[in-house]
């Protein structure tokens, strides 16, 4: 059984079960790895990416319910708010053990690209699914600021 | 130029730092100054190494592009040790901050020891505080090398010659890069200690200010854990672990787990049944469609509330006393009021974002792993073991940890065995062990259960005259090889650390322990003993406090006169909080000040009530860690010391019922989200004495604070974790 998924562009044609998670179909199969695996059932964000530009959790989308959209990974997200979130992560050096941080910044660009001017409340909603057991939120919180304000 | 640690006091604060030395056979005295073993290239006459570049010592390379490469002895798991380690050599070598590359380092104790320790691994808030000479040595051997190159070169005096952010110079005008320097450096001699001068504080072009982390890829996705290791030929495992505590495998029908595709094999293995694919997905279906009959006849079966309930009658009896000043029974028999409280403390577990995981390969000559890697000797020792190996037959590839809080550091090697286990079943394939949340959750290694019981008593005036605490629970270094240091006359100090070690003057004061054993697996967890003891000591203060009718910072104060480094952290927390200051309606602060590792760490929380609870507002931090080598990562370690310390204050605990861990995944082990996180302000007090920890200092304060600011806000007395506030 194969799915043709469309990752950051590029097609790839992946031979797994259609109840693969997408996940699992890029971290084994496609082999891109920045993208993390951190509880299984979409309750901890680590697994953010975005498909046609909405974040969804990817260790609880299987790979049929997928082929033919548009995948973009935290390797290949680029859009203007994208770099701006990198760019205000990396001078606010919010990433510790770094492991959540590609679903963080795959959350956060997916509210700016929506929501370019974002209050505390919508910070809140939009990243509480995203664990951080670094507990780097007061610097995902000044950092998601500081990229809504350089895009202006 | 610093205060040197005293060391006889760094070892008995800061238990961990000692034990492994055993482990790795030296008992050779660590001491830093002099003999700090930097250890030279001394078997070739220059310092060229395999890959031709400039290493003058095992912390260097410097390549003929000019790129300094620092080799990294400790883990890196958030708490920024790449950026610290790397600035301390970089500062006494004048290197350009761009031009250095960060390594890993192999296991080998002998170069790469914990000073410590005696042996190799991280953990005890210890990288920067252990390194801090070494590694400025490790600098400053190398630029007086370079140095001596371009005085060869050029034909002018050494003392002429300067070096200033990677460019090596002359007032003539003449100048150099490192790489244009490195070959004729490494036929220069190493200089002797003696020969070399550490730069004054004063000069200090990087230690004490912000530079850009070295931990990078971690905003793009490129930065590589364990769980993103990928080798030719490597098989996925996944593990079938027994429900309790204590059942083993009796029986397993594989028939229908190895009918799924991609499934390449399914064993038996110490731990459990082992499903081999060659991808997680196909693994965990294998798992799941494996029948297993687990033998319990042995196994535990009791609940956390009938453990807590066995504790509670052991401490109707005395334990064996871990402190004992003056006569703390004839006080409270005499005092004018006594006070009384118990605590209780639930299983933690560590809950790291990248579950835990290895990646390991038997080879020929050997066997060689990837791992997260924090305890490089005990898990190199106890692979050897398994595998009738010597030790340096067991290669380690040290990658980023994603978290660790103290699980990677496991005394008893589980994961990494248990993937050594499996591998030995598939020699020459690499096997990834990778464990699900659930298995994360629930295989094991907590923060112990602990009860604590404390009395307190006043005379009429209102003076602490007395003070006893019992404390109940399991021990984590029994039975490890760490037991031989931390467990002295049947008391394990990771169980009393911060109790026994009280700063307050108290005339009288009795501590004791009951060490109860189970077959609950435990493990020491960010701060260890302190996660608990800082709770019962300062949240009883503040119920002392209230009864005498002083206020909770200035009693503090007047009872730490002769601990000023308490009572400095303490003074400005106060002071930057406003602490007595008009706060808004339903709200209130609370304090704590702890010592963990010998850093100082004081936190003013101020909460307010909420029609569904409570909410922690904000956190007003200060910290003494001596001499600041990286001030925002000393921000950034007390923000994540009180997150994580939030997860156990307001919602996280393990339980079991009937034996079997009840939580299994973060939507009933909840732990804090960005909507709970306080607004946090960090205070660093100005000090000259060595660096010392920040990894774990941070984490102890919190729940106390927070707790003796519901104290005064709501009157009720807290004695459990997670923080509840009464119905109505």
């Amino acid at each position: 059984m194969s799915v043709t998924l469309n990752v950051n562009g590029q097609d790839y044609v992946v031979d797994a079960d259609p109840d693969t998670p997408l996940l699992w179909a890029l971290r084994d199969h496609i082999e891109l790895t920045g993208t993390k695996f951190g509880c299984g059932i979409a309750m901890c964000g680590a697994c953010t990416m975005h498909v046609d530009g909405n974040p969804i959790r990817s260790c609880s989308t299987p790979i049929a319910a997928v082929g033919g959209r548009m995948i973009t990974t935290i390797e290949g997200v680029e859009s203007k708010a994208a770099r701006a979130v990198q760019d205000a992560w990396t001078e606010l050096q919010v990433p510790q053990c770094g492991y959540c941080q590609s679903g963080q910044i795959m959350s956060a660009t997916a509210l700016l690209e929506s929501n370019p001017n974002p209050t505390d409340a919508d910070i809140d909603a939009a990243m509480q699914g995203n664990v951080c057991r670094c507990a780097t939120y007061v610097r995902i919180r000044s950092a998601i600021k500081s990229a809504a304000k350089s895009i202006g | 130029m610093f205060n040197r640690m005293n060391r006889d006091q760094a070892v008995t604060t800061t238990s961990r730092r000692t034990f492994l030395k055993l482990m790795a056979g030296t008992g050779a005295g660590l001491t830093l100054g002099v003999s700090v073993p930097v250890l030279a290239a001394e078997s070739t006459k220059t310092s060229i190494n395999e890959m031709g570049q400039f290493q003058p010592n095992a912390f260097v390379k410097i390549d003929n592009a000019g790129k300094v490469h620092v080799v990294m002895k400790h883990l890196e798991m958030g708490q920024g040790t790449y950026t610290g380690l790397a600035t301390l050599v970089a500062e006494e070598l004048d290197a350009n901050w761009d031009d250095v590359i960060t390594e890993g380092a192999p296991a080998d104790a002998a170069k790469y020891k914990n000073l410590f320790w005696g042996a190799q691994g991280t953990g005890g808030s210890s990288a920067i505080a252990n390194s801090f000479e070494q590694l400025r040595i490790a600098g400053a051997t190398a630029k007086a090398m370079l140095i001596a190159a371009a005085a060869q070169s050029w034909k002018l005096p050494a003392s002429e010659i300067r070096v200033e952010n990677g460019i090596v110079s002359h007032t003539s005008g003449k100048q150099a890069g490192f790489g244009a320097l490195a070959e004729l450096a490494a036929k220069q001699p190493v200089p002797a200690y003696e020969d070399l001068e550490l730069k004054s504080p004063k000069d200090f072009r990087l230690i004490g200010r912000k530079v850009s982390r070295k931990d990078v890829g971690k905003t793009d996705g490129s930065a590589i854990f364990t769980q993103d290791i990928k080798l030719e030929g490597m098989l996925t495992a996944v593990v079938a672990h027994p429900p309790r505590f204590g059942a083993t495998l009796f029986s397993f029908d594989a028939s229908k787990a190895k009918q799924v595709k991609g499934v390449a094999d399914v064993i038996a293995i110490p731990t459990g049944v082992a499903v081999l694919a060659k991808d997680y997905w196909s693994a965990k279906k294998g798992r799941d469609q494996l029948e297993i009959n687990w033998d319990e006849s042995a196994a535990f079966k009791k609940s956390t509330d009938e453990i807590m309930a066995d504790f509670k009658v052991l401490a109707k009896t005395p334990g064996l006393p871990a402190r004992n000043d003056g006569d703390s029974a004839a006080a409270i028999a005499n005092a004018e009021t006594v006070i009384e409280a118990e605590f209780e403390f639930p299983y933690l577990a560590h809950c790291a974002m990248e579950p835990m995981n290895c990646v390991a390969q038997i080879t020929p000559d050997g066997c060689e792993l990837w791992n997260g890697e924090q305890l490089h000797t005990g898990d190199q020792h106890a692979v050897a073991g398994l595998l009738g190996l010597k030790p340096e037959q067991v290669k380690i590839n040290m990658l980023f940890a994603g978290g660790s809080f103290g699980r990677r550091a496991n005394p008893h090697s589980d994961y990494v065995l248990e993937t050594v286990n499996i591998a030995k079943a598939k020699p020459g394939v690499p096997v990834k062990l990778v464990w699900s949340r659930e298995d994360d959750t629930q295989v094991g290694y907590y923060r112990p259960m602990y009860f604590h019981k404390v009395r307190g008593a006043l005379d009429k005036d209102g003076n602490l005259t007395a003070w006893e605490q019992r404390i109940v629970g399991q021990s984590i270094a029994e039975g490890t090889a760490f037991e031989g240091f931390l467990v002295k006359d049947g008391v394990d100090k990771t169980s009393v650390e911060g109790a026994a070690t009280l700063p307050y003057q108290i005339p009288n004061m009795h501590v004791d322990l009951h060490t109860v054993k189970l077959p609950v697996t435990v493990q020491w967890w960010r701060s260890v003993g302190h996660t608990h003891t800082a709770f019962s000591t300062e949240v009883f203060f503040d119920r002392l406090a209230k009864a005498a009718g002083k206020d909770p910072v200035e009693w503090r104060l007047q009872l730490l006169r002769d601990h000023p480094r308490h009572a400095g952290v303490l003074k400005l927390a106060a002071e930057k909080a406003g602490w007595g200051k008009q706060l808004p309606e339903g709200h209130a602060m609370g304090v704590a000040v702890h010592e963990s590792f010998s850093s100082y760490v004081a936190e003013i929380a101020e909460v307010s009530l909420q029609p569904d609870g409570y909410k922690v507002e904000k956190v007003v931090c200060a910290v003494d860690c001596g001499f600041a080598v990286n001030p925002d990562i000393i921000k950034a370690q007390m923000e994540s010391g009180i997150g994580y310390g939030l997860s156990p204050t307001m919602m996280s605990k393990i339980t079991l019922e009937e034996g079997k861990v009840v939580e299994s995944n973060f939507h009933d082990y909840e732990v804090l989200r960005i909507h709970q996180m306080p607004e946090i302000e960090v205070h660093i007090l100005p000090s000259a004495e060595a660096p010392t920890g920040v990894g774990e200092p941070g984490t102890p304060p919190i729940a106390p604070a927070v707790a003796n600011a519901l104290f005064a806000l709501t009157g009720q007395e807290f004695d459990q974790l997670p923080l509840a506030l009464n119905k109505g």
